[in-house]
Order: C-alpha cells, then sequence, then structure tokens
C-alpha cells in the first residue's frame, strides 16, 4: 500500500519537475528541473519494480554504518573535488589567462569561487560532519540510528542539496550571499533535509543506553540546530516566479549585511567549530586511547562557546554601514571568546597526557595534534582580528584569506583526514589503513602546503593593507590599487604552490583509502638477516 | 561515593568522572588556573570596553561610550588634520593661475604630490598606474597631445572631460564612419594613404589612389599634411603614435566604423584644487607643454 503512496508522490514530482523544465525562465532552473526530472522517474521505475515483490528482511540488530561508510566516500571524494578548484581559482588570481575565453562565463574566478567555497565547507565538511554524527551517536548512545532509512534519506539528499548549489553557481544562479549563495528551491530543500537529520539524531539521543550524553553529542546537536536557525533566518526570501531560480531578500541594505553575517560568522561557529569540535571529542580521545582531559573544561568551554559565538558577527562589518555600537559589541563578544575557543584545543591536546610518545609513530595522532594547534592558532587569529584598530588594516586583504585557510586547512581539514583514516579500516573491517607511509606523506604535503599558504597570505594580506593606508607627510596616497595587486604575484605564485601540496596529499589519501576499502594489505617485509 | 568506587586513571592517577562512552572516559581536572584568569580578565576586559565606546543599544540611538569615540569621526579627524596642515596650500592651489605655477616653487611640488594621488586613485584604471596608457586611452607620458597640451588645456580637459553627456562644456568632436559613405575599396586605398603619411610600410599605388579621397574626406580635420587638429581633437597621422592601433587592421576599422572615445568630467567629483593638482602632475609626467 505505501509502495502505491510512493508511486502517486513520484510520478507527481517527475510531471512538476517536467513542467518546471518546459516553462523555466533560466538556465539553471531549467537545468535543475530535468535533473530532478531524471530522479523523479528513475526512483519511480525502482519503486515500481519492487511493489508487490517479497520483502527482503533487514537485519536491524547492529549498528547502522552502511551510511556512514557511503558519507566516508563521499566525503574523500567532494575534498578533492573542492581543492582542486582551489588550486584552479588560486592559479586565476595569480594569472588571470587562466579565466579562458572558451569557458566563459561558466569557469571564470566569480562563478568558480562559490564552487570552491561550498565545495570545501559544505560538500567535505558536511560530510564529514553528518557521517561523524551518525558514527559518534551511535557509539555513544549504544543505539542503532533511528528512523531507519531516514539516515539514507539525509545523506542522498544532502548529495542531491551539494548538486543542485555546484551546478547552479557555475550555471549562473545566486543570492550572492557569501556561504549561502545557492537560490529559494535548493534552500527549501536543504531545509528539509537538515530536518530529517535533526530527527534522526534526536531520535537515537533518546534511544540512547548510557544515562549521560558525551560531550561530543552536546556540541554535534548545536551545530545541528544552530545551522538550521541560520539558514533559515538568512534565506528568508520570496522567489520572483515560482518558474524561476531569481528571489528577493526579505531584508535590505545593512540589516541585510548584518543578518548575512550574523549566518555567515556562525557557520563559522557551529558548522566549522562546534561540529568539528564534537568530531574532536569523539575521534582524538579513541586514537590516542586516553581519557578525555577534564570534564569540567568541556562543560564550561562548551556553554561559554555556543552563548558568545552568536553574537560575534558584526566584527566582519567594522567601518562600515553598521552602527558603531553593533561593531563594538561583536568585537568585545569576540574578545571574550577567545578561552572557550582555547577550551577545546586543551581539552584536545591535554587528552595525550600519557600518551606522547605515539606523536612519534602515529601519523593519525600527529595530524590530529596539528589540526588542534592550527584550531588554536586560528582562534586567537580570529579575535585578534576582531579588533577594530587591527580589523582597520587586515580587512578587505589576503590577510582574511589567510586566517580562513589556516582554519579550514589546517582544523577542519587536518581532523577530517584523522577521521577519515580512523574510520576506514573500522568500517571495511580491516587491521588498519593499506599504508602508513602514505599517511606519513600526506600528514607532510598537507602541513607544508598549509604553511605556505598561510604565510604567504600573511605576507601578502599586510603588505597590501600597509600599501592601501600609505600617504606621505601631506597626506596623499602612495599606492595606486593596480600597484598593490601587482605586489602581490609572488605570493599568489606560492599560496598557488601551497594549495597544489595540499591537493596531492588529499589524492595519496584517496588512494588509500581506495586500497584499503578494495581489502589489500600492503606486505611489508623486514631486511633478511645475514646467517651467522 | 565511596573512596573503593573511585576510578583512577593509571597513567596520570587522576580520577575519572566515572562515566564511560565507548570506551572513553573523562578525567575530573580541574580547570587550568591560567585559562580561568584569561578568561576572567577578557570579560573584565570587555566590560571596560563596553563603558568607554558606544555599544548598548537603547530606544533611540545607542550608549555613546564615556570617550565619545565613532569610526566616522577616527576618519575625518585624520583627514581634518592633514586638511588644517595644508589648508594654505590648498587654498592657493584652487585659486592659482595656472600659467605662472611654476613660478611657485613650493606650490607645484605639493601639486605634483597632490596631483600624483589623484591620479592613483581616479586616473589610473583607464591610464594605467604609470601614466603609459592602453589601447583607446592615450599615453600621458608622450608629448603628443589630441587636446592641447598647456597646463590650462590639461585642466580644462580634467574638469569637462571628453564626448561625454554629463557636461555641456566637454570637448567635443566626432568622426564619421566612412563605411556608410566609401565604397570598400577607397577605404582600403585610405588604409594606405595613412600608412603612407606616417611613415610606415604600405602600397604606393594603392596610397597614390588615396590621395585625393583624403584631400575630400580627412583633410578638413586631420589637414592636408596629417598634422591633426588640436581644436577638433583630431590625431596628427604622421607619427608612430596610435590610439587605436596603428596596423593596416586597426586602421580599416577605425575608418570604417569610427571610434568614439569618451572622458569623464572630473569637474562635479573633484576639488578645483585637485583638478590643478591633477594637471599638474599630468603636466610634468614627460610632455607637458
Amino acid at each position: 500500500m505505501l509502495n502505491y503512496v510512493k508511486l502517486i508522490a513520484l510520478a507527481l514530482i517527475t510531471l512538476f519537475a517536467a513542467m518546471a523544465a518546459s516553462w523555466g525562465r533560466d538556465l539553471a532552473y531549467q537545468v535543475h528541473a530535468v535533473l530532478i526530472m531524471l530522479i523523479g522517474a528513475g526512483m519511480f521505475i525502482w519503486v515500481l519494480r519492487q511493489t508487490d515483490e517479497p520483502k527482503v528482511a533487514v537485519d536491524s540488530s547492529g549498528y547502522m554504518d552502511g551510511v556512514v561508510r557511503a558519507g566516508v566516500i563521499a566525503t574523500g571524494f567532494w575534498g578533492c573535488i573542492g581543492f582542486l578548484v582551489g588550486v584552479v581559482i588560486a592559479f586565476q588570481l595569480a594569472f588571470p589567462v587562466l579565466n579562458f575565453d572558451w569557458g566563459q562565463p561558466f569557469t571564470n574566478f566569480g562563478r568558480l569561487r562559490p564552487l570552491h567555497t561550498s565545495a570545501v565547507i559544505f560538500a567535505f565538511g558536511g560530510n564529514a560532519l553528518i557521517m561523524s554524527c551518525f558514527y559518534i551517536v551511535q557509539r555513544t548512545s549504544g543505539a542503532r540510528l533511528w528512523g531507519g532509512n531516514l539516515a539514507w534519506f539525509v545523506f542522498w539528499g544532502y548529495q542531491l542539496f551539494i548538486v543542485l548549489a555546484a551546478t547552479g553557481y557555475v550555471l549562473g544562479s545566486t543570492q550572492s550571499k557569501e556561504y549561502a549563495e545557492p537560490e529559494w528551491y535548493v534552500d527549501i530543500w536543504l531545509t528539509i533535509v537538515w530536518l530529517a537529520l535533526l530527527a534522526v539524531f534526536m531520535g537515537t539521543l533518546f534511544r540512547r543506553r548510557e544515562r549521560h550524553i558525551y560531550v561530543a553529542n552536546w556540541f554535534l546537536l548545536s551545530f545541528i540546530i544552530t545551522v538550521a536557525m541560520l539558514h533559515v533566518v538568512n534565506n528568508l526570501s520570496i522567489p520572483v516566479s515560482i518558474w524561476g531560480s531569481k528571489s528577493v531578500q526579505v531584508f535590505s541594505g545593512v540589516q541585510d549585511a548584518m543578518v548575512q553575517w550574523w549566518y555567515g560568522h556562525n557557520a563559522v561557529g557551529f558548522f566549522l567549530t562546534a561540529g568539528f569540535l564534537g568530531m574532536m571529542y569523539y575521534f582524538v580521545p579513541k586514537q590516542a586511547g586516553r581519557p578525555v582531559y577534564s570534564y569540567k573544561l568541556s562543560i564550561i568551554h562548551f556553554w561559554a562557546l555556543i552563548f558568545l559565538y552568536i553574537w560575534a558577527g558584526p566584527h566582519h562589518l567594522h567601518y562600515t554601514a553598521l552602527p558603531d555600537w553593533a561593531g563594538t559589541l561583536g568585537m568585545v563578544f569576540s574578545i571574550i571568546l577567545w578561552m572557550p575557543s582555547w577550551g577545546g584545543m586543551i581539552n584536545g591536546l591535554m587528552t595525550l597526557q600519557g600518551a606522547w610518545d605515539k606523536l612519534r609513530t602515529d601519523p593519525i595522532i600527529r595530524m590530529m595534534v596539528v589540526s588542534l594547534a592550527f584550531y588554536g592558532m586560528s582562534t586567537f587569529e580570529g579575535p585578534m582580528m576582531s579588533i577594530r584598530a587591527v580589523n582597520s588594516l587586515s580587512h578587505y586583504t589576503d590577510w582574511t584569506i589567510g586566517h580562513v585557510h589556516s582554519g579550514a586547512l589546517g582544523w577542519n581539514g587536518m581532523i577530517t583526514f584523522g577521521a577519515i583514516y580512523f574510520l576506514t579500516p573500522k568500517l571495511w573491517g580491516r587491521a588498519q589503513m593499506y599504508s602508513m607511509s602514505a599517511i606519513n606523506w600526506h600528514f607532510w604535503l598537507a602541513t607544508i602546503g598549509i604553511v605556505l599558504y598561510a604565510s604567504s597570505m600573511w605576507v601578502s594580506g599586510i603588505m597590501e593593507g600597509l600599501m592601501w593606508r600609505e600617504v606621505d607627510a601631506q597626506g596623499f596616497l602612495v599606492n595606486s590599487f593596480a600597484d598593490t595587486v601587482s605586489a602581490k604575484f609572488p605570493m599568489y605564485v606560492v599560496r598557488g604552490l601551497g594549495g597544489v601540496l595540499y591537493l596531492i596529499g588529499a589524492l595519496i589519501m584517496a588512494w588509500n583509502m581506495w586500497m584499503t576499502i578494495r581489502g589489500g594489505v600492503r606486505v611489508h617485509a623486514p631486511v633478511g638477516v645475514p646467517a651467522e | 561515593m565511596s573512596d573503593k568506587d573511585k576510578d583512577i586513571d593509571t597513567e596520570t592517577g587522576i580520577e575519572t568522572t566515572g562515566h564511560e562512552w565507548d570506551g572513553i572516559k573523562e578525567l575530573n581536572n580541574p580547570l587550568p588556573r591560567w585559562w580561568l584568569w584569561c578568561f576572567y580578565l577578557t570579560i573584565i576586559w570587555g566590560i571596560g570596553y563596553v563603558i568607554a565606546y558606544p555599544a548598548w543599544p537603547v530606544v533611540n540611538g545607542a550608549t555613546k561610550g564615556l570617550l565619545g569615540y565613532s569610526t566616522r569621526g577616527e576618519v575625518q579627524r585624520e583627514i581634518d588634520a592633514y586638511a588644517t596642515q595644508n589648508a594654505e596650500l590648498t587654498e592657493a592651489l584652487a585659486t592659482v593661475d595656472l600659467a605662472s605655477l611654476a613660478d611657485n616653487d613650493e606650490l607645484n611640488r605639493f601639486a605634483v604630490a597632490g596631483g600624483g594621488a589623484v591620479f592613483r586613485a581616479h586616473c589610473s584604471q583607464c591610464h594605467g598606474s604609470g601614466a603609459a596608457g592602453a589601447k583607446g586611452y592615450p599615453n600621458l607620458l608622450d608629448d603628443d597631445w589630441l587636446w592641447g597640451g598647456e597646463l590650462t588645456e590639461i585642466a580644462y580637459t580634467i574638469r569637462h572631460g571628453i564626448r561625454n553627456e554629463t557636461d555641456d562644456n566637454a570637448r567635443y568632436s566626432q568622426m564619421p564612419a566612412f563605411g556608410d559613405m566609401l565604397e570598400p575599396e577607397e577605404i582600403d586605398q585610405l588604409v594606405h594613404k595613412v600608412l603612407a603619411l606616417s611613415g610606415a610600410e604600405h602600397d604606393a599605388q594603392m596610397a597614390g589612389a588615396g590621395d585625393a579621397l583624403y584631400a575630400d574626406n580627412c583633410s578638413s580635420c586631420h589637414g592636408e599634411a596629417g598634422l591633426g587638429d588640436r581644436e577638433l581633437g583630431a590625431p596628427n597621422l604622421t607619427d608612430a603614435i596610435w590610439l587605436y592601433g596603428g596596423d593596416a587592421e586597426s586602421l580599416h576599422d577605425t575608418i570604417t566604423y569610427s571610434r568614439f572615445g569618451v572622458m569623464p568630467p572630473w569637474g562635479p567629483r573633484l576639488s578645483d584644487a585637485e583638478v590643478n593638482a591633477v594637471a599638474a602632475y599630468v603636466h610634468q609626467l614627460g610632455g607637458g607643454e
């Protein structure tokens, strides 16, 4: 009976998508409609073939790990895509000729840049977070995921969101809000998927067999709830037509800017910080085999972090039309946020107490430690850059780009690599990764890549900021804008090379994952001992 | 919890909280003292800061803060400080007779320095930060002037612009598009005539055939000898300097479709002193007359 309801729903969706494809007013919308139509028709046929067939019993006694396996693969895949696009746009900035005429307008910097940021934050980071949520909440609750196939809906629904967002950017559909570029129908879809994620997570927590909720789950739950709220408020907009992708924002002017940066900063705060701290609180103690350093610290820094982060957004709008009072509050909350942020770093690093020797032998632990070090560095740098006087130099320069990447490549990237190396052998039933020396290579390539990236952007950003404000004794500007652009060229090349190293590291990881999943075990033959 | 129930971590000798999830335990370490004190310090600093600076929204506006600080005020103070320091020179520059600017050494230096800043902010986008121009945007380093290279003439061009629709006194002229008026082969002949005028390689026979065409269609503006006319902004055709390219193909396009370079009027956006300053800067770049 349920199958008939499904068939009718899928038929209606396919029909509606066909109408949208024919009446769509812009290319992105039409392409998306055709995509939905194909998916709807494919699922219709699939459900039809299963209707009135005997049901295959699903074993639901153990943990639900299939969806986590899919998430691990998706994380590795989107990571490589996101880093590759990043390398392309880094070289487009250094060598503008790489905005090839034959690729216009689809492959110019303006369209590839959001493709890069969304691919790394939402596709790579988002898949890492969702699969970690699914894995950690099961293990620390001693319960199977709630909702049966709802977890699979979350996984595939999220991949569809990624594909709609990415193709939309390239085809020119954007609402021009940084990190929130997808248009209205993609936003609505993500909201549905996100609520399903919340349901799966909460449902599993309610089912838990442990009396207390583990700290990782506090962070993951705060991440899911807050991102839902941020996403809905920042994307309040009215579509121009139901047959087109364009929409108009409900907010305007400086209010729109404030809502956007309230969202933007908390995407950093709750997506890239709280969510990844949830990952850290599980994978670091597991990999180190040590207890978490301080329960008290985890409570205090959790509540302080989520209370303070939500107010820090206005520091993105110093010296703009935003009233000074709002900027002051954003800046003050950012500074007070410094120690709560560092609480996570202290708890992570000190968890290694009694296991420091593993740094020498275990490249996965090494990745996690470097990750925490970059977390600590960028959560110090962030509050510092929120100070008005510092911001007047750093704002609009490459310093911001360097800051973001020391956080993203260092903290988010490295902890995710650590999690992937932890999970892949476990989920596929292997003793360990196919090649430990490949992990070592990945570690060094990524670390050197980050150092090249961050240091070149610091040099370039501070130089550029100083050149913009440089005046002579009579108050006259010394440099033209073009002078600052040409002065940055060598740093842009170094940045691109740093990105190349990071990308190569990720490709080595993908190969290593592939070999591990295939089941190979690398034979490590010891050197023969000469006969006595 | 009695002592014997306590779960002690063997590595560190620290008690755990007694909870365990998937093998993960938690130590019962206190908050690190330095961490706690730093946290308190940032809170105390934050309270001080919001008292000193504008911070709290109230019904109509927000608290001003004890220091009376504002970001706009901060920028304004910096601008005012230089304005006060330069007041005399700025005043003199706004009203100076440009023809006599060279006699006042101090004012001239001030004008060139300030003009350079104006140029880098407003002019370099088209003319290049080194003022060497680009295709369609004149090079300002040479002594080839379309509308005149004396200080007053340069200042006029800057103030009113060229062929724009916003300033009634803009310099204006328009070359006809000869594609509508001449046969294709006549245009080819003119191309070679122009090549010949500039001393470039050309087909002598074609150029000869273009003589009469040139006299009928071009000489009224560009002059019989091709020396141009600054009254009309008509370029000199006998030198090697070309705004839109001096090769046969570019010349063919120029004659067929004409060109219509536009420069906005800067009078409404720059002060009199700034217009004079940037004129002085451009004048001394190499080609001033």
